[in-house]
């Protein structure tokens, strides 16, 4: 099977939604849809072993050759990783969404499309050794991500939290795609392969740090980071097996891949590790301390994505250290991309496990605000284990697989104290500090979101539903996720050796080159060192503050709301909203003539000057035909006609005066021997006229009103203006024959080449037939437009704007 | 408002036939003669606006059911695909092809697929004219 249309495969099956909703009612669409990522797991699945040995898989497929652009699946341990939870957790996503998503209510065809869009646009992500086609997978991830947002538009909180998303995710997209234009100017090749060979030459490149903060714009935004991480929790307004999906186990993960991806590039350079380092931790830090300021329960998990995906962050740049140490697959330094990548695993199966949960109290419940919840324990004893078990891993508590990477991570961190390039040895102490405050705010907050849902007071009159236990196929996918949770615990080394190391290699290509080179082992217990006694640490000082948590949550009330980034967004977008809108309203006076007078002044302005200014101006009269009788008088026709139009009376002269000037036009033609153009020109005139006398029948009573004498002057100029502009045109480019005419090409062609007689049309349909494709397009645009002014007038009291 | 001039109905019964046949005649004379799918299209458009100058709008909407829109719609999609279907071919966009034929009938015949994207331009002219029209005469 080709690796390249695996990657269409959601997209492609993604057609067939819509006619599987209305013609296959009674049967869920998700049951369809869930064939599509279980298929593809099992297919990825059977490529491990490849991967398992270093091995890669590489296919291509040319989209534009001329362009050197092409899609390119390369499948390495990352991105098989990647690939293996994205139809893993989609598959489970999907079977939920089936319980969560009501087939009579939802209108299933646009999430299954949308979600399957997603998946294809992910997987292009994950696989594409090309940049551009990897610059359009992740817009097409962002697009799809405002589209599931979005999915509830009757919603207010949902299309703001789209529009948020998709501003912040597509700004940095942009940026890094800047970035990957920079690296391929400076290596010449669209390949990320062949970068990462060439990567020593690149480094004293003048646009290497450009292109490296770029990347890591787009990195950081997608991937939520501080400060950018404040559309996250906007997402959560997406239906939740879309959080889970999307906003914590794949597509913010989009940008630790990019940063994975790209280490063996930038691991050189000291930015990049101060960068990704420092603004992962301090992310961290930041997400898990206002994360235990949140109501919503999808508001919590939306702070404490924030918040693992900058520790997963950080120790990214903690593996590109290795890079800088000799000989470092034997120092302490190794540990820190296998932590990476084993915490991103980790991460995905217990937040995605927490998600669902969620969801499901929040459908059983009505109601997501944990103030009013409690007491579910009894209730959902199910879903309470299932979450306890998600909460616990993402604490660090023993036997849950999270306490293995959690462990590894402050190992890391402490790793980077004992680091002495970039001046790690004076600030590299701060490091391990934030790691580990960081930490015990993230206790606190996993025993906030599970204690403060299912113990305490049960308040049945809070809560809009009356609460009972989901349906066991809702619980199904929690449960799945839950028992692989505690089994990471059990066989970390399995995980490690078949899905971490290979993944490790293709980050630090530079220290291995087998995945079994990789000399780390993953045990529970490992002597009492530093870090086991920093765990001991955060057990104890977390416990206590979240004994204490109702005493001194008062101080969050002293970050005030008015000075936040949340409220920088707000004013940026209003400003640049209302701001647009007045420059606009400066020029845009809904009068056609004030058109027309920009348009006509400009065409005046340009051409004139134009004709000034290269002295273009040549009067040249020896090649003229003869004037004879019928032109003066077809002449004086039309000047007579133009002039009883300005000063007709009443509207009706005024038309008819009009067409006695188009058909003047038309007898030209006649003289000069345009049968072609005379034939259209006088079935237009006639239509046309038709058309005005239609549009008369409307037109509001004419009022006598003497306008201005300087806006009569004014207009009087740029009439005069275009009518002198024209007739230079035409003098000056019949007087001289710059270019020889394309007129000869036509004859000695239009029989061989283009198998008509007739120039005229034979120009309209073949030669330039661009030109009528997208006239006629133009046409229908104009028809539609027609339509939406005339059938769809809107309301004057309805809101003019959709916001408001 | 409903019209009712004998002489208008029944010269308009005579001539709309006849535009209409020479619309088609202008069609497809448009490759080797004056004419082509624009001005046939304009000429068609023509004889209906007569239709309904001689009758009402209603009366022609019951003559002649078109949604204009769809014919509007078709012709896009005829004009593109015949300009896509090149590719198919492996020649660039919008290669036209054409050969002589010897029909029954006919005899020798030149089909030429540009006048398929004729046809194209034939129908959004039709279809957009009408619509206009149609649109800005029901409109109270």
């Amino acid at each position: 099977m080709s690796l390249v249309f695996l990657i269409f495969l959601p997209i492609i099956a993604a057609l067939f939604i819509p006619l599987l909703f209305k013609k296959i009612g009674q049967i869920h669409t998700g049951w369809f849809v869930l064939v599509v990522p279980v298929i593809l797991f099992i297919y990825y699945a059977t490529l491990l072993p490849t991967t398992m040995d270093g091995g890669t898989r590489v296919s291509e497929f040319q989209w534009i050759p001329s362009l050197d652009i092409s899609f390119i699946a390369y499948l390495d341990g990352l991105s098989l990783l990647f690939s293996l939870l994205i139809t893993g957790i989609g598959s489970l996503v999907v079977l939920y969404s089936v319980f969560y998503l009501d087939k009579k209510r939802e209108q299933l065809h646009n999430f299954y499309v949308y979600l399957l869009m997603f998946m294809t646009a992910m997987l292009g992500i994950v696989q594409s050794d090309h940049l551009i086609t990897l610059y359009l997978f992740w817009e097409l991830t962002s697009i799809s991500s405002f589209l599931l947002i979005g999915y509830w538009y009757t919603r207010d909180r949902s299309r703001f939290g789209a529009l948020k998303s998709m501003m912040i995710t597509v700004f940095g997209g942009l940026m890094m795609l800047g970035g990957f234009v920079l690296l391929s100017i400076m290596g010449n090749t669209y390949s990320i392969r062949e970068l990462i060979s060439q990567a020593p030459e690149l480094l004293g490149h003048e646009f290497f740090t450009w292109a490296l903060v770029l990347i890591l714009l787009g990195a950081f935004t997608k991937s939520a980071q501080f400060p950018f991480y404040i559309w996250l929790p906007d997402a959560m307004e997406a239906p939740t097996p879309v959080s889970a999906y999307l906003h914590s186990a794949t597509m913010v993960k989009a940008g630790l891949y990019l940063v994975a991806r790209f280490t063996p590039i930038f691991a050189a350079s000291g930015t990049w590790v101060w960068l990704v380092t420092g603004i992962g931790l301090f992310t961290m830090f930041w997400g898990s301390f206002f994360a235990l300021k949140q109501k919503d329960l999808k508001g919590i998990l939306a702070f404490s994505t924030v918040s693992q995906l900058g520790l997963i962050m950080s120790l990214l740049g903690a593996s590109a250290l290795g890079f800088h140490v000799e000989d470092a697959a034997g120092t302490v330094f190794k540990y820190a991309a296998f932590a990476a990548i084993f915490h991103l695993v980790n991460h995905a199966v217990f937040k995605g496990s927490l998600f669902m949960i969620a969801g499901i109290v929040d459908h059983e419940t009505g109601t997501r605000d944990i103030r009013k919840l409690g007491g579910l324990m009894s209730i959902m004893p199910i879903s309470f284990t299932i979450a306890m078990i998600g909460s616990f891993s993402m604490a660090g508590i023993p036997l849950f697989g999270g306490f293995l990477s959690k462990e590894m991570f402050l190992t890391a961190m402490l790793a980077i104290a004992e680091f002495d390039l970039f001046s790690m040895d004076v600030w590299g102490i701060l490091f391990p500090v934030l790691a580990w405050i960081g930490s015990v705010f993230t206790f606190v907050y996993s025993f906030y979101f599970v204690f403060h849902t299912f113990a305490g007071k049960h308040k049945p009159e809070e809560l809009p539903k009356h609460a009972h236990e989901a349906p066991i196929g809702m619980l199904v996918s929690p449960a799945i996720l839950a028992v692989s949770v505690i089994a990471i615990f059990f066989i970390p080394n399995v995980v490690g050796d078949w899905l971490v190391k290979p993944a490790v290699l293709a980050i630090q290509p530079f220290m291995y080159s087998n995945p079994e080179e990789i000399d780390i082992h993953v045990s529970a217990w490992h002597g009492a060192n530093t870090e086991f006694f920093m765990t001991l640490g955060i057990f104890a000082i977390g416990a206590l503050l979240f004994w204490s948590f109702r005493k001194w949550k008062q101080a969050y009330d002293a970050f005030p709301d008015s000075v936040s980034l949340n409220r920088l967004y707000d004013s940026f977008m209003y400003l640049s909203d209302g701001g647009a809108n007045r420059f606009s309203a400066v020029y845009m006076t809904g009068f056609i003539r004030s058109y027309l007078v920009y348009m006509f002044g400009f065409v005046v302005l340009i051409v004139l000057s134009t004709l000034v200014i290269t002295d273009a101006f040549v009067l040249d009269l020896s090649n003229t035909a003869p004037i004879g009788i019928y032109e003066i008088i077809i002449l004086i026709a039309l000047v007579g006609g133009t002039i009883t139009i300005l000063a007709a009376k009443s509207r009706l002269t005024a038309i008819i005066a009009l067409g006695a000037v188009g058909y003047s036009v038309a007898l030209f033609f006649v003289i000069f021997r345009a049968p072609d153009l005379a034939l259209t020109q006088l079935v237009i005139e006639t239509i046309s006229v038709a058309l005005f006398l239609l549009a008369f029948y409307h037109l509001p009573k004419v009022s006598k009103k003497e306008e201005r004498m300087g806006f009569k002057l004014g207009n009087a100029a740029i009439a005069l203006g275009v009518g002198i502009t024209m007739t230079l045109v035409a003098l000056a480019s019949h007087s001289q024959k710059i270019l020889p005419s394309i007129s000869e090409y036509y004859k000695e062609t239009v029989y061989s080449e283009a198998g008509g007689g007739n120039i005229v049309n034979v120009i309209l349909v073949d030669y330039r037939g661009f030109d009528t494709l997208f006239e006629i397009t133009v046409l229908g645009i104009a028809g539609i437009a027609i339509i939406s002014m005339i059938k769809l007038r809107l309301n004057k009291k309805e809101g003019q704007h959709e916001n408001k | 408002m409903r019209t009712n001039d004998v002489m208008l109905q029944t010269a308009t019964k005579v001539v709309t036939f006849i535009i209409l046949m020479f619309a088609v005649h202008i069609f497809f004379a448009g490759h080797y003669t004056p004419g082509g799918g624009f001005v046939g299209g304009l000429l068609t458009a023509s004889a209906i606006v007569l239709l309904m100058l001689a009758y009402d709008i209603e009366t022609v909407k019951k003559i002649i059911p078109f949604n204009y829109v769809m014919m509007t719609a078709t012709g896009l999609l005829l004009a593109l695909g015949t300009a896509s279907a090149s590719i198919f071919f492996n020649v660039p966009f919008f290669t036209h092809a054409y050969d002589y034929f010897d029909l029954p009938l006919w005899g020798k015949t030149s089909l030429h697929s540009a006048a398929l994207f004729d046809l194209g331009v034939y129908l959004v002219v039709v279809g957009v004219t009408m619509t206009i029209i149609q649109t800005i005469g029901e409109d109270e």
